[in-house]
């Protein structure tokens, strides 16, 4: 488990004259599980966009440690998120000519890594996620929560520092969402590993310790789970 | 939820008599109020008036004399119809959200209005992690996953409800100050 927080300052961006982020200064704690919650167009998968290093904000700084997040080269920010960082997206984007195990492998085979090595290694994320008897399929013989639990094994199996999610469960139905929430709950609990997740959904939201709830490109409220009045330190 | 049915449904296990119903029913249902001993008693003799149960046996094992009931045929099927017939879903919901939210727009205006949306929306998202806890409990039983589940789905729509009226607050503020 890191113990590196992830440290976010003065963060704007726009996408042509549309602002979509408006100022966020936010400090992401080791071992937290962050739901970045909000309206359509608040912000919210372009500031986990901007933390994860996927896009460079027009202002303002990303730092983990003493790794500048928002500085690094494109080449760099690349790297950061097959090593430190995992993503995952809404649909999982998994390679549809590769066998599950394939796609799991491909961020270690990207690092170097021998295949074989590679391959064992992505096995047993499969079995860590619950899908070990789906390594020789590829993406069209699978469900779609299988799909997302293949994908989330490959996000996770550089043994990522911070996993950052958007919408992870926007195309599962309550059931099989509420089997990929309960598996990220373990994880962080278990592991250690950082959660950053985006959602629209509240009852996905109910998984995080801590919410971020957007507006118009700004923090509108900070809750921590099991503080009482979080109103009084969120509003802004 | 009528009593009398509840009974019914639990006397489908056999015959039984009011200690036996009463822990039933609390073991049943773990989140509603405790059955009242009077409660059962008055529903049994109700049910008994109506031919939907009978008197079994009356026991006496060293204190007072406890009857135990079982079903009728037309108790077992009044409880078939009751079962397979949907309820009838409500015509109207009781908001009691709006109720504060219109008072608040009247007596402040849109910014009380939102901050009490606001404080609303985190006491509802804080209630909604402890039913997503309790579901994920190792011990949760398959009862108290299915009553946090319905807990979960009117918390979900009140929060998407308060998001909304949020959201429209911001149009009539943006209309009212361009």
């Amino acid at each position: 488990m890191s113990t590196t927080p992830l440290i976010a300052t003065g963060l704007r961006h726009a996408y042509g004259n549309r602002p979509a982020l408006a100022g966020i200064d936010l400090r992401i704690e080791p071992g937290d599980f962050v739901v970045i919650t909000g309206a359509s167009g608040s912000g919210k998968s372009t500031l986990l966009h901007a933390l994860a290093g996927v896009i460079v904000p027009d202002a303002g700084s990303v730092r983990f440690g003493d790794v500048s997040v928002s500085g690094a080269s494109e080449e760099a920010r690349s790297a950061l998120r097959r090593t430190r960082f995992g993503v995952l997206f809404q649909f999982g984007q998994l390679v549809e000519e590769l066998t599950a195990v394939e796609n799991v492998a491909l961020p270690l085979l990207l690092g170097g890594m021998p295949r074989r090595t590679a391959e064992a290694r992505a096995g047993e994320w499969l079995g860590r996620v619950g899908v070990a008897e789906v390594a020789g399929q590829v993406p069209g013989e699978l469900s779609g929560g299988q799909a997302q639990r293949v994908a989330l094994a490959r996000a996770l199996v550089s043994e990522a520092d911070i996993l950052f999610a958007d919408e992870p469960t926007g195309a599962l139905d309550s059931l099989a969402a509420e089997a990929v929430m309960d598996l990220l709950s373990e994880l962080n609990a278990d592991l250690g590993a950082t959660i950053v997740l985006v959602t629209h959904e509240p009852r996905v939201a109910a998984y995080g310790r801590t919410e971020v709830h957007l507006r118009d490109g700004r923090i509108d409220t900070l809750s921590s789970y099991g503080q009482d009045d979080v109103i009084a330190q969120a509003l802004r | 939820m009528s009593t009398g049915h509840v009974l019914l449904g639990l006397l489908s296990r056999g015959q039984q008599h009011g200690y036996d119903l009463k822990a039933g029913h609390d073991a049943l249902f773990p989140s509603a109020r405790p059955m009242a001993y009077g409660q059962v008693y008055a529903a049994l003799t109700r049910l008994r008036d109506r031919g939907l149960i009978e008197e079994a046996a009356v026991e006496r094992a060293g204190g007072p004399e406890r009857t135990t009931y079982r079903l009728t045929p037309a108790g077992r099927d009044e409880l078939e119809v009751w079962m397979s017939a949907a309820e009838h879903p409500p015509s109207e919901v009781n908001n009691p959200l709006a109720t504060k939210l219109n008072v608040a727009l009247v007596a402040g205006g849109p910014d009380e209005g939102a901050l009490f949306l606001r404080r609303q929306r985190s006491a509802h998202t804080a209630r909604m992690r402890d039913h997503t806890q309790t579901k994920r409990a190792a011990d949760a039983t398959l009862t108290q996953v299915l009553a946090a589940d319905y807990a979960l789905s009117h918390l979900d729509a009140d929060v998407r409800w308060i998001d909304d009226a949020l959201a429209r607050l911001g149009e009539i503020t943006r209309e009212v100050t361009p």
